[in-house]
C-alpha cells in the first residue's frame, strides 16, 4: 500500500494569530513495503506530516493518497476507521496511552474497536505480547504495575495487534536503555523482513537510519528538502551539518580515517561495511 | 473561544502592572452597572472600543473569538425581552409579552454584557497568566492577617496555570492515540460517547499523578520548604501608565455619576 503526498501544505489554527505552518508543499511517495526513515531536526514537521499518514490530520491545501483512499482538505472524518486499522500508529512515549485494567485487555483494545470478537482478541493479544518480547506472566497484570521499558513494549503490542500493513514509528526508542532499544530495532526490522511490514520512522538516532532503513525523507522548516537513500543522503556531510543534522557513527569514524590517508570505495553505513573497507587496507582478509 | 486567551505583545495595554488591570476590569464591570441611559452607554462603549486598538487588537478578530458566547448573550435578552411586565405593551402572545420596559431591559442587559466580556476578554488577552497569578497574590496578601494561606494558593493558581498548555497537549495526544487505535470521539449515543472517553481520562488522570510527582520532588530537590522566606523573581512595579488609568478609572466614574442623574 503505498502513501502519496501531492503538493500538501498543513497550517495549525488558521485564519487567527496562532497560525503556524507545520508543512509546506509536501509531494513524496512512501511505497508500500518500504522501510522509510524520516529525520529533521525538532519542530521541522516530521510529527506533523506523521499524522497524515492515517489521516489524524488533513491538508489545508493538497491531497494524501492512502492505498486507495484520497484524503483532500474536505474529507469527511467519518469512515475513517478502515484507515486507522491499516495504518498502525505508535506515537512517542506511547506507554502514556494505556488504560484497561490488565494488560490483555490493553492490547485487545484495538482489535477490538476494529470489530474482532473478544476471545479472538485475546487470543490475539497473548501472541502479540510475546511477539514483542513480554513475559507470559504479564498478560494478566495492570499496566501500570510494570516497569518503563515494559509499558512501551505493551503498548507497541497494542498496535501491532490491529495487524496493520503500515506502521508508523514516532521515535520508538526515545528514553530506553541500550539494550531495550537493539531489541525494539530488531522487532522492527524482523516484521519488515518477515511479513512484510510497511515502516516508517521518524528518529534521531542517525546509527538506526543507517542501520535499516532504505529511503530517507530529510524535513526541514515544515519542507521536505531532500529524499534518497542513507547512502546519497549521508554521502554529504556539510550538507547534513547545515540541517542540524549529524552522521552515523561509522560514516563520521570512515570521514576520519579517509582524513589520514584511508581510501573507501563507497561511504560505509553500517559497521560490517566499514570492516569490510578496512580489512584489504589493513592487509587482512574480508572471512577474517 | 477567545476569552482566557493570552496573545503575546507589546502595547501600552500590554505593559500595564497586571494589579491595575485585573483590579482595573473589577473596578469597570463595577461601574458599568452606574450607566443607565443611552449617553453613559455610549461614552463606555466609546471607552471600551478605544481600548482595544491601544492594545493592538482587531476587531474584527476579537468580535470572531467571542461568537461562542453569543448565544448566551441572545438567550439572557430573550429572557429579558419576553418576560419583563410593566410599562406599555406593544405585543401579547399566550404568557409571552413584549413591553416598553421589556425592550429597554432588554438592550440594557445587552449593553452591558457586552462591555463586561469585551473588558474581561481584553484583560486575558493582554495578561500573561503568571502576571495574573502574581497580582491575585500581591491582591490578597491582607487576606493573611486571618490566616488565609495566600502563597499556597498563588503558588497552586500559578502551578495550574503552568500546566493548562501542558495537560492540553497531552489531551490531544492521548486523543490522537487512542484515535489511531479506533476511537471514535464525539460519534454514537450519548453512553457510546460516555464510554469513549474512558481511554482518554484514564492515561491523563495517570499522567497528571506522575507529573505531580516529578514536580513536587523536583521542587523539593531544589531547596522549596514551603511559602515563608521566599525572595521574588518577577517583582511587580507601578509605572506611569498605571497612574494614568486610575485617573482615567476615576474620571469616568465622576462623569458617570453626573451623567446618569443628568
Amino acid at each position: 500500500m503505498d502513501i502519496t503526498f501531492d503538493h500538501v501544505s498543513y497550517t495549525y489554527q488558521p485564519g487567527t494569530p496562532f497560525a503556524g505552518a507545520g508543512l509546506r508543499d509536501v509531494s513524496t511517495t512512501i511505497r508500500g513495503g518500504e522501510y522509510t526513515a524520516i529525520i529533521g531536526h525538532t519542530g521541522s514537521g516530521k510529527s506533523t506530516l506523521l499524522q497524515h499518514l492515517n489521516a489524524l490530520l488533513k491538508p489545508t491545501e493538497g491531497t494524501v493518497t492512502i492505498g486507495d483512499r484520497v484524503i483532500t482538505p474536505t474529507t469527511n472524518n467519518k469512515h475513517l476507521r478502515p484507515l486507522r486499522q491499516q495504518v498502525g500508529m505508535v506515537f512517542q512515549f506511547p506507554e502514556s496511552q494505556l488504560f484497561e485494567s490488565t494488560v490483555q485487555r490493553d492490547i485487545a483494545f484495538g482489535p477490538e474497536n476494529f470489530g474482532m470478537g473478544k476471545d479472538e482478541a485475546a487470543q490475539l493479544a497473548a501472541d502479540t505480547a510475546k511477539l514483542v518480547g513480554l513475559p507470559d506472566d504479564v498478560l494478566g497484570r495492570s499496566p501500570f504495575d510494570l516497569s518503563g521499558g515494559q509499558m512501551r513494549r505493551v503498548a507497541i503490542a497494542g498496535v501491532l495487534a490491529m495487524q496493520p500493513s503500515v506502521l508508523v514509528l514516532d521515535e520508538p526508542t526515545a528514553g530506553l536503555d541500550p539494550a531495550g532499544r537493539r531489541d525494539l530495532m530488531a522487532l522492527f526490522a524482523q516484521l519488515h523482513r518477515e511479513q512484510g511490514l510497511t515502516i516508517v520512522l521518524v528518529t534521531h538516532q542517525m546509527d538506526d537510519v543507517a542501520d535499516f532503513a532504505e529511503h530517507v525523507l530529510v524535513m526541514d522548516g515544515g519542507a521536505l528538502v531532500k529524499e534518497g537513500t542513507p547512502r546519497e543522503i549521508f554521502a554529504d556531510a556539510e550538507w547534513l551539518q547545515a540541517h542540524s543534522l549529524a552522521l552515523p557513527t561509522t560514516t563520521r569514524m570512515a570521514g576520519e580515517l579517509t582524513e589520514r590517508g584511508f581510501h573507501f570505495d563507497r561511504v560505509p553505513l553500517t559497521l560490517a561495511e566499514l570492516a569490510d573497507g578496512l580489512a584489504p587496507q589493513l592487509g587482512g582478509s574480508l572471512d577474517e | 473561544m477567545l476569552l482566557g486567551r493570552y496573545i503575546p505583545g507589546n502595547s501600552p495595554v500590554h505593559q500595564l502592572d497586571p494589579r491595575t488591570k485585573l483590579l482595573g476590569c473589577f473596578y469597570y464591570i463595577g461601574i458599568v452597572f452606574l450607566a443607565n441611559n443611552w449617553i453613559t452607554y455610549a461614552l463606555l462603549f466609546v471607552l471600551t472600543l478605544g481600548l482595544l486598538p491601544l492594545a493592538r487588537v482587531r476587531l474584527g478578530f476579537f468580535l470572531r473569538g467571542l461568537r461562542a458566547i453569543m448565544f448566551l448573550i441572545l438567550f439572557t435578552v430573550l429572557l429579558q425581552l419576553f418576560f419583563t411586565t410593566g410599562g406599555h405593551v406593544w405585543w401579547q402572545w399566550g404568557w409571552l409579552t413584549v413591553t416598553s420596559k421589556g425592550v429597554l431591559n432588554a438592550v440594557y442587559i445587552l449593553c452591558r454584557l457586552v462591555l463586561i466580556i469585551f473588558a474581561s476578554t481584553l484583560l486575558t488577552l493582554t495578561t500573561q497568566p503568571l502576571g495574573l497569578a502574581d497580582a491575585v497574590e500581591s491582591i490578597l496578601k491582607p487576606l493573611k492577617k486571618i490566616h488565609v494561606p495566600v502563597t499556597e494558593l498563588a503558588l497552586m493558581l500559578s502551578i495550574a496555570l503552568r500546566f493548562v498548555p501542558t495537560l492540553m497537549d497531552q489531551t490531544t495526544k492521548t486523543m490522537n492515540a487512542q484515535r489511531a487505535r479506533g476511537v471514535d470521539f464525539g460519534s454514537g449515543g450519548p453512553i457510546k460517547q460516555l464510554k469513549s472517553i474512558v481511554p482518554l481520562f484514564i492515561p491523563l488522570f495517570v499522567s497528571a499523578f506522575s507529573m505531580a510527582d516529578d514536580l513536587a520532588t523536583a521542587m523539593e530537590a531544589r531547596g522549596f520548604r514551603g511559602g515563608d522566606g521566599r525572595t521574588r523573581y518577577r517583582a511587580l512595579a507601578y509605572h506611569r501608565g498605571d497612574v494614568v488609568a486610575a485617573i482615567l478609572l476615576v474620571a469616568v466614574t465622576v462623569v458617570l455619576i453626573v451623567l446618569r442623574t443628568h
